[in-house]
């Protein structure tokens, strides 16, 4: 965000956003991402970065828990379709409620501490959800195997309406799985990254940004900013419970590994890869993360024989051998490499690159970048 | 490595493109997933696409690479290419070593992480962007029931690689899904007679189960075959998933008046309790005059490496051993140990046979179509894979074969001779009626 | 009464190890400020010393044996390791001592990755955000894992411990109870010695040696310092070094009990910084106290007597005694004012 963000710039870049995801399934198909599941992915990942970002990327509070409300969105999704039935309405709207009581209850708690003990209680309060939802509550959440939607739940509104076909989510007679499923979580992401526009934009975000900027100053002015930070947390966590919710009715299952620790500190990674405080940079770095994870895991032997067959084979060989080290079994390595080279090369994440590129095309006119940025080597 | 090499087809083109830039390619929202055929998937090219989904990373990456490289093996026979494996042992002769009903045989592969959310994200790539009929791997109950019911949803076959718990083919069956590995259910009925053989039918047993579906249905297999023959279970405590020290959960079995700790563990578990058990004296230990003794239930090649000299007598069960002395296996480790270098694991033989009875079912029934594919597996009685005859029982599309009795070896003689073969439980001791397990197959899905 | 002793022991060994990997990442995190993701890839890489060590002096040489085959064609290879072919007795020894051993290998190689990691990434970030310091030592934590998994594979590498305290000693007999009530590995003492031994070494160094002193002086007042004509950049630079070391120590003292594989640091990962935070940022007493109580709280909550009236306890244990901590002592239990507070 190089410029200074006016009504028409935010216009605009919310038109160019919105055209940009619903048109995703044509432009990722060239490199292999154009496939429903992984397009639903982009989009429920880069809402729950989104929210994720509403509270770190605004009031620098870092919480590594935010995974229990996506669990908590998962689960109470899943229910809603069992007693209720398949319609994904009803699951979202129960979801988002759910984790926002959630949130509420740990953020009074944890937002009473500041710093990394923030960050330490809601890690807290997220591996014992992990932990419990994986033994003990079993009965609620069907622990290691996950909760899923049986034939014989009763599913009150349409336990007649199904026959013999699959159980999956059903909004007005449209399956939502494959691409109407996409662009059931395309809009939702859009409408989610027009909410995040406004609060930006509005006095609450610029609250929120002093709570980051002095806290202490805050305080001297008066202002109590614990209303603000919860109020950021209990949203954070609504979307974080709707990306749950989406996870489901996309394909009906809930497991407790999605509230582990590792699910957390993801989303705080998709963050700072993409850039904290950015409005597009989270979305950004989710589609990046999941990226690796889906197509370069499936990278084989095989596959790279194809890809570099035209080279002569005794070059063929070597490349091969060397590109199999960062793919298929060890593409968690290339995400290693990545968050390094980024982070030093570009403090600030990609969002930084992008802005780095705008200010060349723009030295000549003089204009200068709002980022004064010290390289790290 | 010899590679079957593709015309330039569409998926080609996109992963070249996905490699080197090139941006040449019609959206797949045009052109994927033909509707006019008669079930998803259906290969209209000159080759037929598996889909591999096993842990390339986490805990089980070891064991999901060397199911990978069964699978690898199997198609490479498929084709024609090797020397055949077990294709030449195999009861069934339909397969003839040129792929399947006139393709080639292609596959895709992908990271299961051992978690759920994963294995089906990436099951969900194979099926929808590269067109897989058939997705196959797992190395835990939880991942397989997820994936299976995933292969349900969407309406390809799922060839179950190792999973053990019940429920894969009991509460959680599902038409589309088949397994070859055996259950929990199995491993009590053939272990229990052998414990009692060993260690005598007046014994008090100590449980510790990993705290979620797999352990739960460990313990209570073991228990319900024990206590039949006359044992006592003095405790059963569960361990959460993943403790890394045991201490806290061994140090109370010591005077607890038990002679006997079952261990419910599998993986990095079972290797931790199970070295830390010894570290603590337990198998030195006299109790009620009898000899203290150590029981894992299940046994794997890479959990007996992982725990050293600490698995030495320790008594369990296993699939399939690459010591079995019946051609089919010994035709398989050759042809593996020739390939790679060392000899099959139980996971890498599960997989193999899952691929090579796949192949041949929807060989015989002439169609790749799931509904045919799966009748042609329904109550399939087969030999020459390793395992004796074997049934595929068409109620739960379970496999009925004999378990073995396996012990942790004295002196082995290499690094991979961990196991000895202490006795092979027929196939009749183990079979147990469908219904025992509750839930239902349903109807088979074919996706359109 | 033996339930409740054998249970008060392996709080304590389990504390003596969460105090000992907890104690590296305080002087990192809570003194120098950094948020270190990859401390558990320290503790790893030192389990992999030892690892190292015993393949390295387990070398084996390879005969081939063209008279015998392989169960699949091959010609059978015979293997002998080379120390013992080489050294005899000693070399056995070598092998039977390798653990402990290893440590002379493990001090050198965790001070050199320590200063090569202080120097070369993490001295470019103590002015950074927080966020960049996570970002960038969790790719280093996963670089690191992977190169470990390509050289060693997934599977845990056992390794045992010396014979001489491979077993377990009766506590019980030689402190007058019944014999064989009380039994506990030897292997397990040896550990919680030494994890006191190197917390009381560190605590020493800081405390009795003038470099300690400037080090104590530049945690709670850089600037200062650094006005007085200190290089404390320098210092930091040891300080990270001696981190590395002592976590690299923990985790090649822990290779009998946990057989190692790539991912072990991970494990340990959360655990430390949940033990780091509740001792109180920038407290080293702090951080082995909190890592005492948590093992002995965690020992305790594992009994059966405890988990039938509270089933799940034992899991939730750890995390449900930090946040009561954290909210009753709001810097945790020896916390410093402003230490990473926002």
């Amino acid at each position: 965000m190089s410029a200074t963000p006016t009504p028409t710039r935010d216009l605009l870049m919310f038109v160019v956003f919105a055209a940009a995801v619903l048109t995703m399934p044509m432009w990722l198909a060239p490199i292999g991402a154009g496939y429903p599941d992984l397009l639903q992915k982009f989009a429920i990942y880069g809402l729950f970065a989104t929210g994720f970002n509403l509270l770190f990327g605004l009031t620098g509070y870092l919480s590594f828990g935010h995974a229990a409300f996506l669990g908590v969105g998962s689960y109470t999704a899943v229910w809603t379709f069992k007693l209720l039935g398949m319609n994904p309405i009803p699951a979202a709207i129960m979801a988002i409620a759910a984790s926002g009581i959630f949130a509420v209850a740990i953020g009074f708690v944890s937002l009473r501490r500041s710093g990394i003990y923030f960050s330490i209680l809601t890690l807290a309060f997220a591996q014992m959800s992990y932990n419990l939802a994986y033994s003990v509550l079993t009965p609620i959440t069907n622990g290691e195997t996950g909760l899923r939607v049986l034939r014989s739940d009763p599913r009150l509104f349409d336990a007649a309406g199904q026959g013999d076909g699959p159980l999956v989510s059903t909004l007005f007679g449209i399956e939502m799985s494959g691409y109407p499923g996409f662009y059931f979580c395309a809009v939702l992401l859009i409408i989610g990254f027009f909410i995040a526009q406004r609060i930006f934009r509005s006095p609450f975000g610029t609250m929120l940004r002093a709570v980051k900027s002095n806290q202490n100053r805050m305080n001297y002015t008066g202002l109590n900013p614990r209303p603000y930070t919860l109020a950021a947390f209990v949203i954070s966590g609504m979307y974080a419970g709707l990306a749950g919710a989406l996870l489901c009715i996309t394909d009906p299952l809930a497991g407790a590994e999605r509230m582990q620790w590792t699910a957390s500190g993801e989303v705080v990674l998709m963050t700072i890869l993409g850039g904290m405080g950015t409005l597009l940079g989270p979305i950004l770095g989710a589609g990046l993360i999941k990226y690796f994870e889906n197509i370069f895991s499936a990278f084989n032997e095989q596959t790279l024989h194809r890809i570099f067959g035209f080279l002569p084979d005794f070059l063929e060989t070597p490349v091969v051998a060397i590109t199999s080290l960062f793919v298929g079994e060890g593409w968690q390595l290339t995400l290693g490499v990545l968050f390094m080279l980024i982070v030093i090369f570009l403090p600030g994440g990609i969002m930084e690159g992008f802005s780095r590129i705008g200010r060349m095309f723009r030295r000549s006119s003089g204009a200068k970048g709002s980022h004064q940025t010290a390289p790290a080597e | 490595m010899t590679l079957i090499r593709k015309p330039l087809s569409r998926r080609s083109i996109l992963r070249s493109g996905a490699a080197g830039g090139l941006v040449l390619a019609t959206p797949t929202i045009f052109t994927s997933r033909a509707w006019s055929a008669g079930y998803l998937n259906e290969p209209t090219g000159d080759t037929v696409t598996f889909g591999f989904n096993v842990p390339q990373t986490g805990a089980y990456a070891d064991e999901g690479a060397d199911e990978l490289r069964a699978y690898q093996l199997a198609v490479k026979h498929l084709n024609g290419e090797g020397d055949g494996g077990m294709l030449s042992t195999f009861s069934s002769k339909a397969l003839g070593g040129n792929g399947i009903n006139g393709k080639k045989v292609a596959f895709v592969t992908g990271d299961t992480q051992t978690k759920s959310d994963a294995a089906r994200a990436s099951a969900k790539r194979m099926i929808e962007k590269d067109g897989a009929v058939m997705i196959t791997g797992g190395s835990s109950s939880g991942v397989a029931i997820a994936v299976q019911s995933l292969c349900q949803e969407a309406g390809v076959i799922f060839m179950a690689g190792l999973t053990h718990s019940n429920d894969t083919t009991g509460k959680d069956k599902r038409a589309n899904g088949f397994r070859h590995f055996f259950n929990t259910e199995m491993t009590g009925a053939a272990l229990a007679p052998v414990l009692k053989n060993v260690m005598g039918a007046d014994r008090r047993a100590y449980h510790l189960t990993a705290d979620y579906t797999w352990g739960w249905s460990q313990e209570e297999s073991i228990k319900k075959y024990t206590e039949q023959l006359g044992w006592e279970t003095v405790a059963a405590v569960r361990t959460p998933l993943g403790a890394g020290d045991f201490s806290q959960y061994i140090t109370p079995v010591l005077n607890s008046g038990a002679d006997v700790l079952v261990l419910n563990h599998y993986g990095k578990d079972m290797v931790n309790s199970l070295t830390q058990a010894v570290q603590f004296g337990l198998r030195d230990k006299m109790v009620n005059g009898k000899q203290f003794e150590i029981v894992v239930p299940l046994y794997s090649e890479l959990m007996a490496q992982g725990a050293g000299e600490n698995v030495k007598g320790i008594l369990g069960s296993s699939n399939w051993d690459w010591k079995l002395s019946d051609a089919g296996t010994q035709a398989f480790t050759k042809s593996f140990g020739q390939e790679y270098g060392f000899p099959p694991s139980q996971a890498a033989h599960t997989c193999y046979v899952q691929t090579l009875l796949y192949a041949d079912a929807c060989q015989r029934a002439g169609t790749f179509m799931p509904s045919e594919v799966g009748k042609a597996l329904e109550g399939f009685e087969f030999d020459g894979l390793g395992n004796g005859p074997t049934l595929y029982r068409a109620a739960d599309h379970q496999c009925f074969k004999d378990v073995l009795v396996v012990k942790g070896k004295e002196n082995p003689s290499s690094q991979y001779d961990l196991l000895e073969v202490v006795e092979v439980t027929p196939r009749a001791q183990v079979e147990y009626p469908a219904e025992l397990l509750g839930g239902e197959l349903g109807s088979y899905n074919n996706g359109v | 009464m033996d339930v409740f002793l054998l249970q008060l022991l392996n709080g304590l060994d389990k504390g003596g190890a969460y105090a000992l990997i907890a104690l590296g990442l305080t002087l990192i995190f809570g003194t120098l400020g950094v948020v270190n993701f990859a401390h558990g890839a320290l503790f790893m890489l030192g389990a992999f010393c030892a690892v190292s060590f015993n393949k390295l002096i387990t070398l084996q040489k390879i005969i081939i044996d063209p008279t015998k085959t392989t169960a699949w064609g091959t010609p059978l290879e015979v293997r002998t390791p080379y120390a013992e072919a080489m050294f005899g007795d000693f070399g056995q020894w070598l092998v039977n001592y390798s653990v402990p051993v290893s440590i002379v290998l493990a001090i050198p190689v965790m001070l050199i990755i320590g200063f090569v990691m202080e120097r070369g990434l993490i001295k470019h970030f103590y002015n950074r955000p927080h966020a960049d310091q996570i970002l960038v030592t969790f790719g280093l934590a996963i670089v690191l894992q992977e190169v470990i998994k390509t050289l060693f594979g997934a599977n845990p590498i056992p390794q045992s411990a010396p014979d001489a305290v491979r077993g377990a000693a009766d506590i019980g007999a030689m402190l007058g109870f019944q014999a064989g009530a009380i039994v506990y590995p030897w292997w397990r003492m040896v550990y919680l010695l030494f994890s006191a031994a190197i917390i009381a070494g560190v605590f020493a160094f800081l405390q009795f040696t003038t470099f300690g002193m400037v080090v104590r002086a530049g945690m709670a007042d850089r600037e200062t310092v650094g006005l007085l004509g200190i290089n404390i950049e320098r210092r930091f630079t040891i300080v990270f070094a001696i981190a590395a070391v002592v976590a690299g120590l923990a985790g090649v003292m822990y290779t009998p009990i946990l057989p190692p594989d790539y991912h072990i640091g991970m494990e340990f990962l959360v655990l430390s910084f949940v033990v780091v935070v509740v001792g109180g940022m920038g407290s080293l007493p702090g951080a082995v106290a909190a890592g005492f109580l948590l093992g002995i709280l965690q020992s305790f909550a594992s009994m059966n007597e405890v988990k039938d009236v509270l089933p799940g306890i034992d899991q939730i244990i750890i995390y449900l005694v930090a946040v009561v901590i954290l909210l009753v002592r709001p810097r945790g239990l020896m916390g410093r004012r402003g230490v990473m507070e926002n």
